[in-house]
Parts: C-alpha cells; structure tokens; sequence
C-alpha cells in the first residue's frame, strides 16, 4: 500500500472503570477494553476486525468514531486528528464515516417511515431538502435493492434481510468513504446473509468505500476482507493479508479460532477430528 | 434404520390464529429418530424447526394453536398425551436444551440443587444419592472440580458453563432422546467447539438420540447422523449427511450449501445467493414453497410435490422436488459433480 492511510489508529487505548466502590469495596483497577491498537486502513480496503464477545470490537469502533472519548493515542482520519477534536468540529468528519450496526431492529425507529430513516442524515447534515431529499432517497434504496415505493413503508413491514438493506441505505445517505460495519450479517439468516455481503462488496466497488468490517466469524470475514485483524482482550494479537492469516496463522489464539470454525462438509469434518486426536 | 424408530411424526401440521391470519407454522411434517441416532432439523428463522420441536414436548398448546398429525414416542402419542402424562415423559425421557442456558436456570439456586430437585421430583432416591449423581453429572459434562463447583450459583459460571449444566441437568433422568433447540448459538466460536465434542460425546458414548434443531449447517456436518432440511414450514430435503451435502437434491438446499464460507478452501469472488425472501407464512404460495426464489421453476411447481424418495438407490432420502434426478444433478453447483 503505497496511498496515504486514510484511517489510521495508533496506540489506542480505552479504559472502562470497573465501578467497585459499591457497599463500600476498594474500587477495581480500569479494564482496558482497547489496550494500545494499531490499525490503518488504505483506501478502498477492507480491513476484518475478527475477535469474540468482550474482546473489545464494538468499543474499539466507538473509540474510532469519538462516540467513546480514548485515554490515550490518535485516531487519524485523511490525516486529521480526530481525538481531542470538540463535537462542532467533528460532525463534519462524522459525515465520512458512518456505522452499519448488527441489529437493524434496534437502530431502526418502528415510527418512522423508510424514507424519513434513509433521508435524516442527509436533512441533519444539511446536504438535501425537498424535492433534492425525495430524489436522493429514492436513490439510495435503489442502489441497496429496494424500491422507490418502499419509501412510504414503517420497518416492520420488512423482512431481517431488507432491513439491513435500509440500515445501509442510511449509512450511504451522507456519501461517507469509510464505513465501520459491525456484526452486519450475524443476525441475519445463511440465505439472507450472501445477500447482504455480496451487496456490500458491490458497493464498494462501485462507490471506492473503505470498510472496517467487524465480525466474530472468522468465515465471513476472510471472505471479505483484505487483510485481517486478530483482537482479543482489548488488543491486536495477529494483524496481515486475510488469507495469510488464515492460511498460516502465527498466533495461538488465531490458531484456536480457526480449529473451532466447524466446516459444513461432514467428509472433511471427520477427517479434521482424526487429525486433532492422533 | 433397521430398528423402529425412537421418535415417529407423522403428518405434523401446527398452525395460529393471529390478528393478521392463520400462520401455518408447520406442514405436513415427517421425522424419524431413531435409537441413538442424531437428527438434525435444519432452517432458517420462520422455517417452523423449533415450532416442531416445541410442539413435540406439547409447549405449543395455546388456545390459538391448531395441531394435527401424530409423534409416536415408547408407545406414546405426544400429541395426543394428557398434560399430566406429557409432563411425566418430558425432562424424564424427552429432555430439552435451549439456546439460552439463562432461561432453563434458576438464577436464585444453586446449580447443583437445581439438578437434585430435578431428580427427585421423578425419581424416589435420598438427597444424598441426587447430590452425588448431580456432581457425577457435572463432572461428565466438563466442569472441572464439580465437587466444589455443584454449589455454585448460575452467575458464577460462564455462559459455556452454564451451556453445560444445563446439559447435566437435562441427562440426570437418563432420558432417551435429546432435544436441543440451538445449543451453540449463543455461544462463542471457542466454546461453540467445546460443547459440539460434548454433544458428540454423549451420542457416542451414551447412546442418546438428539433431535438437533439448527440453523448451522457446520454444526450439523459436526454432530448430525441424518438431516432433515425445513423451509417455510415443510421438510424439502431429509437423507444421511452424505445424501444431502454431496447429492443435493432440492434447489433450496443448493441455495444453503452454496452460500457458505469455507475457512478450509480458497474463497470464491463472490458467495452465491438465493434470491428474494422466505414468503409469508399466512398466505404461503400454492404449490412448492420455495416456487418464487427458484431458478428452476416449471409448469409441475404449482402443485406440492410430496416429500418422496425419487432415487431409486437411496430410499432414505427424499425430498419435495418436481425436476428430474438426472436433470438436479446437472443443475446445481453444490455437492459432488454427475459422474
């Protein structure tokens, strides 16, 4: 990669206070939920962040964002800094980079019709109005595989699969370059699931995006991504080109997560399980 | 399966008046399980797998609820079974694991209590004697130091753990089959691996039959004896794993195996997909369910094709497909290519 970085994160740390105190116990050393990340996206990548619950991925995200103000380090995104930036000068870098969450039921509001979802980013930002906003949305849904119409509709008329369509629909709406997806296919069923990565793989495409592409599924991930990120307990363990990483994986940890993937061929499952127990 | 079947359903169809309509769940439905075999139920979210599973231990039955169709168990009907005889056969020799260990555990009690009152409210035998088997239970599960540990309460093990003691809890009546509604699911990839060997294991070494309801086709490639694939409230495809992963004979199940990811192999550009979405359950489509994804619909779709044996050296497997054996083979881009 030759392209200046167009995210780039260096000695990130984030610390969550354990509380304690209550009933009067000493109060707990801080966990470090993001202990001193590296990361740097090139432009037009897709970097996988694989790791399992509580290894830090969503905090990390947040950290990267400044949803999450970090302790210590430097988020720097097209070469500006982003932490310690005050919330008036961010918004318009937030613009750039938006997130696709893991659940779409829970970051879609039930009252709101699709088009109103789709369109607020772009009312917020100031970018479109009227018949500009109608144009716009219209748009949108089309370029996720909606339909025009669909603009008038509530979200619960949708299916799992459609509504992470409108999920991503919204995050396109403010033309951002990054796009940090969190857990984006884990809730959604194996026939849905192809869909939906498939889409964002010709978004990408057709639009240059970059993708912080989070999962726990190690699967999905290599499927999609460039280069992978291995994290667990709040740091990188294992960091390199995705088919490296999973072809030939330095760590132990790394390791672990590949032997625990179950491969759907019931043929080569058994052969694996003769392996582990010669 | 030369033996009798465990576990015989027949002609299972479960419906619900809801405020929008009738929603028929399930269709027409046929299992087997044999004695100490591993049926996995395999489908999506609405493909009416844990509607089935539920309402063979009778946890299905609300006023609104129609079902029909016969599930012979040791000489039992449990859809015809009384509350009182159902509640005798379930936990004793039809035991359940769910999704979420959370829900089968009471929070307030400690674990190995939990398993003792479970005994004994079936089986007359001394608190002392349901205490040590509950920690012989533990023990066989995985849980290292159970002796200690059988006094634990539920928050003070992990969500494995907890996975685990519920499967203790679930073999203390030494029940004869296994229902387990996404035991993994809610786990982690690590721990995932850990109770799959756990349930394997128990199939093995103690001859328990599973009927595993999934939606993990890895999980079942891992664990299952036979499949039985369910979409949109009807069994498509059912046959050994080697019959449907590498002899595929319904488009649907194409669709399945040909969308995976495959950790072990070189990744493909792009992961095929099945079109559309599953339809609505209150007005299904006439014919063939799966009509309005597939590619390969014709004038036969219309009609539902039975779930019928169509080749003519395998007679275990069947599925509900119109198109010519010959004619799949040549079609789809999963299993093993004609020869």
């Amino acid at each position: 990669m030759n392209a200046e970085p167009l995210l780039e994160v260096r000695g990130l740390v984030t610390r969550f206070d354990r509380g304690g105190g209550l009933l009067g116990r000493r109060r707990a050393e801080p966990v470090r939920a993001v202990d001193d990340v590296d990361l740097s996206l090139a432009p037009g990548e897709t970097l996988g962040l694989v790791g399992e619950s509580g290894s830090g991925k969503s905090t990390l995200c947040r950290a990267i964002l400044q949803l999450e103000r970090p302790d210590a380090g430097s988020v720097r995104f097209e070469g500006r800094e982003l932490v310690g930036l005050r919330q008036r000068q961010l918004r318009p870098l937030r613009r750039q980079m938006q997130m696709v969450f893991q659940d779409p039921d829970a970051s879609l509001n039930p009252r709101k019709r699709i088009g109103e979802i789709v369109g607020a980013p772009l009312k917020v930002h100031g970018l479109a109005s009227g018949a500009e906003l109608r144009r716009e949305v219209e748009e949108l849904l089309d370029r996720v595989g909606l339909a025009p119409e669909h603009r008038d509709r509530y979200p619960h008329e949708f299916s799992g699969g459609q509504r992470q369509r409108i999920g991503i629909a919204r995050a396109l709406a403010t033309r951002p370059r990054l796009i940090l997806a969190d857990e984006p296919v884990s809730k959604l069923d194996v026939s849905i699931r192809a869909q939906i990565v498939n889409l964002l793989q010709d978004l990408q495409r057709e639009m240059g995006l970059t993708y912080l592409f989070v999962a726990h599924d190690i699967g999905i991930v290599r499927h999609v991504s460039d280069r992978i990120a291995v994290m667990r307990r709040g740091t990188i363990v294992e960091q390199g080109p995705a088919d490296r990483v999973c072809e030939q994986p330095r760590e132990a940890y790394t390791r672990e997560l590949l032997a625990a993937v179950p491969v759907p061929d019931p043929r080569e499952a058994r052969a694996r399980r003769a392996r582990l127990s010669a | 399966m030369s033996e009798r079947p465990l576990l015989e359903v027949r002609d299972l169809a479960v419906s619900f008046a809801t405020e929008e309509g009738v929603v028929h769940a399930v269709d027409d439905v046929d299992l087997d399980v044999g004695p100490g075999e591993v049926l996995a139920l395999v489908g999506e979210s609405g493909s009416g797998k844990s509607v089935t599973a539920l309402t063979l231990m009778g946890l299905t039955r609300q006023p609104n609820a129609r079902i029909s169709g016969t599930a012979r168990f040791e000489g039992a009907d449990l859809l015809a079974a009384g509350e009182r005889e159902l509640r005798g056969i379930r936990g004793d020799r039809i035991a359940m694991v769910f999704q979420d260990p959370m829900g089968a555990l009471d929070p307030v009690h400690r674990i190995g209590d939990q398993i003792v009152e479970q005994i004994r409210a079936h089986r007359e035998v001394s608190r002392e004697e349901a205490r040590r088997r509950a920690i012989e239970l533990l023990s066989a599960v995985g849980i290292d130091d159970a002796a200690n540990r059988v006094d634990a309460y539920p928050h003070q093990f992990s969500g494995g753990m907890r996975q685990r003691a519920t499967i203790a809890m679930a073999l203390s009546l030494e029940p004869s089959l296994l229902i387990a509604d996404e035991p993994t699911t809610a786990l982690d990839v690590t721990v995932q691996a850990q109770i799959v060997a756990l349930l394997r294991e128990l199939n093995r070494e103690r001859r328990l039959a599973m009927l595993l309801i999934t939606h993990d086709i890895g999980l079942v490639a891992e664990v299952a004896d036979r499949v039985a694939v369910m979409y949109a409230g009807r069994v498509v495809e059912q046959g050994t794993l080697e019959e449907v992963f590498y002899d595929p004979q319904h488009p649907y199940t194409w669709g399945l195996l040909g969308s995976l990811t495959r950790i072990d192999r070189p990744r493909p550009e792009r992961l095929a997909q099945i079109p559309g979405a599953p339809p609505s359950l209150i007005s299904p489509p006439q014919g063939c369910h799966f009509r309005p994804r597939c590619r390969h619909e014709f004038e036969r779709c219309p009609q539902v094709p039975g779930l019928e044996a169509r080749l003519s050296d395998s007679p275990g497997h069947l599925d509900r497909c119109w198109l010519e054996p010959a004619e799949k083979r040549e079609r789809r881009q999963v299993g093993e290519a004609p020869s």
